[in-house]
């Protein structure tokens, strides 16, 4: 009896915590962007080297479907369990202050790092997310 | 009695596959970026509200016993971006012997720091209720030797071992390579016994660090080779390389972008107190939907 109620307890609590964190989140909520201006000097003026080759933009696309539209939708524009990536304050962030997002996350706010992907693939990321900046304006209207 | 324990093994083989192909009819998945490692931990924790299920094997050879076939399943969920949570069942098969269930772990990752560093800690708390006949050899640990399963099944499994046990996950990702160590601090929460002392580590690197434009299931983004070695370092009582045993352990993990990973680890013994071979594979799939489909279960918002 005891080891069933200790299984509940390890399956149970984890799922509650979980619950409440969901909650928290928001795909307009504009405090999710404040991470963005806490990049350091040193990480946000880093040029991307991959910039404007649509070779690693398709790449970069591939790596979003795989490890990232699950948060921020398929076509980067949010859910509620990660904030768009159209609006202004992403589209207008450098290079190096996404790839700095990127490499070490917003754990606070349940987005976890992504430095297990090799530098390459995350700048192939950032080349994506470049990619989208024509469309952001509209986005951000709406 | 041999086919028996045959039928048996197949059974637990068949129970896990079908447990994966069950959780493969959920909807939303994310391709899995896994280190080959199986005993190594990096500090990458799962994804918030994403379920991992593993299955993994370990033949391991026995000089003055049977051979074995020791296989656990894990249920690895990611709470949030900074703790991860496990649930481990452990089972065996020992050749001309028999097949048992071994007992069951409860484990806790959780991250120390917000921000990516040069060397990223963890900190790993486990609580084990095993039996003497876990064979799993997920951790080395104090003097665990080969000859610890010399007796038969029914010996072993007279043995109780409830366990905390602490790690701090040392890691660093570094030009697209890899490196974790782990010291290992163990006490059975017996009476009396004391801390045993083990370490893991491991080195890993993908054989290519750009992704490719299209989408491939064999190319070098989706292939993690490195290598492991832990061991034991005694214990408060006696601490040092007596009478322990270490392994080197080359691993590889293969990443689908169909969500599955396939790791392969052959690890050789260093020394004489350890087994010759532990040849290790695992199966797992990661379910980022889970969370959502629980929070919907126990009438959250949809």
């Amino acid at each position: 009896m005891k080891v069933v109620t200790v299984l509940l307890a390890a399956c149970c609590v984890p799922l509650a915590l979980a619950q409440e964190s969901a909650i928290r989140q928001s795909k307009t909520d504009h405090s999710t962007y404040a991470a963005l201006a806490k990049a350091p000097v040193s990480a946000r003026s880093r040029g991307n080297p991959f910039a404007g080759d649509p070779q690693e933009v398709t790449a970069g696309g591939k790596l979003f479907e795989q490890h990232c539209a699950e948060c921020h939708g398929p076509k980067a524009g949010g859910t509620r369990h990660g904030p768009s990536l159209l609006l202004d304050p992403v589209q207008q962030a450098s290079p190096g202050t996404l790839f700095w997002i990127l490499t070490n996350g917003v754990v606070r706010r349940g987005m976890p790092v992504w430095s297990k992907l090799p530098e390459q693939q995350r700048w192939q990321l950032v080349t994506f997310l470049e990619s989208l900046k024509p469309r952001a304006s509209g986005s951000a209207s709406r | 009695m041999i086919s028996a324990l045959f039928v048996k093994a197949r059974q637990a083989f068949a129970c896990g596959c079908l447990l994966l192909l069950f959780l493969s009819c959920f909807r939303g998945s994310l391709l899995a970026q896994e280190s080959p490692y199986i005993v190594t931990y990096d500090h990458y924790l799962e994804e918030p509200g994403s379920l991992e299920v593993e299955y993994f094997s370990t033949f391991g050879t026995q000089r003055a016993g049977n051979d074995f076939h020791a296989f656990w399943t894990e249920f690895e969920y990611g709470v949030n971006a900074w703790w991860t949570t496990e649930l481990y069942f452990d089972g065996q098969s020992t050749f001309s012997d028999s097949t048992l269930f071994t007992g069951f772990r409860v484990e806790n990752r959780l991250r120390l720091l917000q921000l990516e560093h040069f060397i990223n800690p963890v900190l790993y708390i486990e609580y084990e209720q095993t039996s003497g006949a876990d064979k799993i050899l997920k951790e080395i640990e104090g003097h665990d030797v080969e000859s610890d399963f010399d007796d038969s099944n029914g010996v072993l499994r007279q043995e109780h071992d409830h366990e905390l046990e602490l790690k701090l996950l040392l890691s660093s990702s570094f030009k697209g390579w890899n490196v974790a160590l782990n010291p290992i601090f163990t006490k059975n929460v017996s009476p009396g016994e004391p801390w045993e002392f083990g370490y893991a580590a491991g080195i890993s690197r993908p054989l290519a660090l750009k992704a490719m434009p299209r989408r491939c299931n064999f190319c070098g983004e989706t292939v993690i080779a490195g290598l492991e070695m832990y061991g034991g370092l005694g214990d408060t009582r006696n601490p040092g390389l007596n009478n322990t045993s270490h392994y080197l352990a080359p691993a590889i993990a293969w990443n689908l972008p169909s969500d599955w990973t396939f790791r392969l680890s052959s690890g050789f013994g260093l020394n004489d107190n350890s087994h010759h071979l532990l040849l290790r594979w695992g199966v797992s799939r990661e379910f980022s939907s889970f969370g959502e489909l629980a929070r919907q279960l126990f009438g959250g918002r949809k």
